[in-house]
C-alpha cells in the first residue's frame, strides 16, 4: 500500500474481511469492553476445551465491534492470535503483539489494540469465574479497571439495545 | 471498479478551462506584478482583471477584494485584522458555535490577547436565532462572524437578516463563504456584509488561492507586513497564475452557477430521500436551507471512519465527523452543537456533490451505501432503540 495511507495493508485486509466475526452460541466466556475516549465497544466470545495434556485452550473465538477501522482490525487480529492458545498464553498477548502483527497502527489508534487485549482478558476472566477457577490477582485487578471504564461507556449507551449474547 | 468522487466539500478538481487560463502565467507572463517593466505590467493587468471578475461575482468593487493564500488565511485576517484595528472601539467578538476551525481558533487566540468572545448557539438544524444574536451584541462588540454555508452540514444562514442587524447596531459582519462562494448567489451590498471569506479550490479553481472582501472604508490591520502588496493589506509576491485561475472560476461560475445548482439540488434531494430509507438513518442540517451540493447523515450502530473506508474500498470518496477520524478523538463540534450525542456523531457521513457528478454516480452510491451500512451493523454489538 502507499506509504502515506493511514493504515497498513494488513490492517485493511482484516478490516475488509474480518476473521471470526459474529458471536458464539453458548460461549464459555464473554468479554465486554468499551473505550471511554472514542466510544468504541467490543465484545469477545470464547469456547474453551481441554487439550490432551489437560491444558485448557481457546477452541473458538468470535467478536462483535462498534468502532473504527483500527478497532475492527485489532478485533479480528486478536481472534487469530488467541485461537488454539492455552488460556495462560492467551493472557500473555499484549498490545505490542497486535500492533506488530498488523504492521503498525497510527499513533492515535494504538488505544484500539488495548481494547482487544482487554476484551480477551475479560472473556477468560468470565470463564474462570463461571467455572470457579482461582483467578490471579493481576487478572482480578485488570478486571476491576476494565469494569470501571466499561461502566462509564455503558452509561453513554444506556438508550441503546444490545444484541443478545 | 467504478470510481465516484463525492467529497467536493473537501476540494474539487480544477476545471480544464481554469487550468488553461492559468498556464500562460506560469510559462509566458511570469513577471512580478509589482515590477514596472512590461513583464510586470502584463502580470498586473491580469491581476486587476481577475480582481474585477471575482468582485463582480459578489457585487463588490474591485478595490474591495484582497487576495490571500487560502480561506483559512482570510478568516484569520478578518478576525485578527478587525480586532486589532478596532480595539479602541471595543474588544468583544461574536462567532457561532458551528464556525470552521479557521474562525474558532483565531477567536480562541484573540481571547488570550485580551479580547472577549461570545459563542452563539444554533438550533437542531444548525441555524442561529436572530433574536439571540441581537441580544448578545453589546456596545463594545466590534465583529460578528457567522459562516455562510456550513462546511459539514451545509446549512445556509439568514445572511441578509444577520447583515441587517449588524448594520443597524454598527457592528462589522464577517461571513466565511468558503463553501458558498460560486455555489449560491451572494450580494455583499444587498446582504450588508462587511467582510467575506472566499476561495478558489472549492469551486473548481486551484488550491492556494483565497480572498477577503473588505468593504470600502473599513479599518483592518494586515497579518503580513512587507512590500505593501494588495493595498498594503497583504504583503507577499502576488500569486498571479493562481489568481488568474480564481478570476476564471468567478467568470465561469457567474454564468453557470445557477444551472449547476439546479442540477446538484436534484441529485442532492434524491440522495437524501433514498439514503433516509436505510433503517435508523438521519439527516443532519436543514432539509431545504442547505448548500446545493451538501448531504450529511448519521447512521445508528456504526462508526464513521469504518464507513468511509468501506466506501473507499468500493471506489467512493466521502467524509465523516466521527471522533475516530480526528486526531483528537473528539467528534465534530458542529454535530455536537446540533445536540447530537457523541455516538450519534460517531456514525456520521458527509457526501458532497460537484458539477462532474452524474445521476449514475448517485445511483452507484445508493447501491453501495445500504450494503456497507448493513455489513458494519452486522459486525457491531448494537442492534436497536437508538433514538
Amino acid at each position: 500500500m502507499r506509504p502515506y495511507s493511514l493504515y497498513t495493508k494488513e490492517v485493511m485486509k482484516h478490516f475488509k474481511n474480518p476473521h471470526n466475526m459474529g458471536k458464539i452460541k453458548n460461549p464459555d466466556g464473554v468479554g465486554k469492553v468499551g473505550n471511554p475516549l472514542c466510544g468504541d465497544v467490543m465484545w469477545l466470545y470464547i469456547k474453551v476445551k481441554k487439550r490432551k495434556d489437560g491444558k485448557e485452550i481457546i477452541d473458538d473465538v468470535k467478536f462483535q465491534t462498534f468502532g473504527c477501522v483500527a478497532a475492527i482490525a485489532t478485533s479480528s487480529k486478536i481472534t487469530d492470535l488467541a485461537k488454539g492458545k492455552t488460556l495462560e498464553e492467551a493472557l500473555e498477548i499484549d498490545r505490542e503483539d497486535i500492533v506488530k502483527s498488523l504492521g503498525g497502527l497510527p499513533v492515535p489508534k494504538i488505544h484500539c489494540s488495548l481494547l482487544a487485549t482487554d476484551a480477551l482478558a475479560e472473556a477468560i476472566y468470565d470463564y474462570y469465574k463461571k467455572n470457579k477457577i482461582p483467578i490471579l490477582e493481576s487478572l482480578s485487578k485488570r478486571h476491576e479497571r476494565i469494569q470501571r471504564v466499561l461502566k462509564s461507556v455503558e452509561e453513554r449507551y444506556e438508550h441503546v439495545e444490545l444484541k443478545k449474547v | 471498479m467504478k470510481k465516484v468522487y463525492m467529497d467536493y466539500g473537501a476540494t474539487t478538481p480544477t476545471d480544464p478551462r481554469v487550468l488553461k487560463a492559468m498556464e500562460p502565467y506560469f510559462l509566458k507572463y511570469y513577471g512580478n506584478s509589482m515590477s514596472v517593466h512590461s513583464w510586470g505590467v502584463k502580470a498586473k493587468e491580469a491581476l486587476e482583471e481577475s480582481r474585477e471578475r471575482v468582485a463582480s461575482l459578489m457585487n463588490a468593487k474591485a478595490k474591495e477584494v484582497v487576495f490571500t493564500s487560502s480561506a483559512t488565511e482570510s478568516d484569520n485576517f478578518a478576525l485578527k485584522g478587525i480586532a486589532f484595528a478596532n480595539k479602541n472601539k471595543g474588544k468583544h467578538i461574536i462567532v457561532s458555535s458551528i464556525e470552521h476551525h479557521a474562525v474558532l481558533e483565531p477567536a480562541e487566540w484573540l481571547k488570550k490577547q485580551g479580547f472577549e468572545v461570545t459563542i452563539l448557539p444554533v438550533d437542531e438544524y444548525g441555524l442561529i436565532d436572530l433574536n439571540k444574536l441581537e441580544n448578545v451584541i453589546r456596545n463594545d462588540t466590534v465583529l460578528v462572524s457567522i459562516i455562510f454555508g456550513n462546511n459539514e452540514i451545509g446549512v445556509i444562514q439568514d445572511i441578509k437578516g444577520i447583515g441587517k442587524i449588524c448594520r443597524e447596531k454598527g457592528v462589522y459582519f464577517h461571513s466565511d463563504a468558503t463553501q458558498a462562494f460560486g455555489k449560491v448567489p451572494i450580494d455583499v451590498k444587498r446582504m450588508n456584509i462587511d467582510l467575506l471569506t472566499i476561495n478558489a479550490h472549492k469551486v473548481y479553481g486551484p488550491k492556494g488561492v483565497g480572498g477577503l472582501y473588505v468593504r470600502d472604508g473599513i479599518e483592518i490591520d494586515p497579518l503580513l507586513h512587507g512590500g505593501g502588496h494588495e493595498f498594503g493589506l497583504r504583503s507577499s509576491t502576488v500569486n498571479v497564475p493562481g489568481i488568474v485561475g480564481f478570476g476564471k472560476v468567478a467568470e465561469i461560475q457567474k454564468k453557470e452557477m445557477n444551472l449547476d445548482a439546479r442540477k446538484q439540488i436534484k441529485l442532492r434531494d434524491r440522495l437524501i430521500k433514498e439514503t433516509l430509507k436505510i433503517e435508523n438513518s438521519h439527516l443532519n442540517g436543514h432539509p431545504t436551507k442547505r448548500l446545493p451540493n451538501n448531504t450529511h447523515f448519521w447512521f445508528a450502530y456504526i462508526e464513521g471512519e469504518s464507513l468511509i473506508m468501506q466506501l473507499d474500498t468500493h471506489g467512493i470518496a466521502a467524509s465523516t465527523g466521527s471522533a475516530c477520524s480526528s486526531g483528537s478523538l473528539e467528534p465534530s463540534h458542529v454535530l455536537l452543537a446540533l445536540g447530537l450525542k457523541h455516538e450519534e456523531a460517531h456514525g456520521s457521513l458527509r457526501l458532497t456533490l460537484g458539477k462532474y457528478n452524474t445521476k449514475e454516480d448517485v445511483n452507484y452510491v445508493l447501491k453501495v451505501l445500504p450494503s456497507v451500512v448493513e455489513r458494519l451493523r452486522k459486525i457491531s454489538p448494537f442492534k436497536g432503540k437508538w433514538e
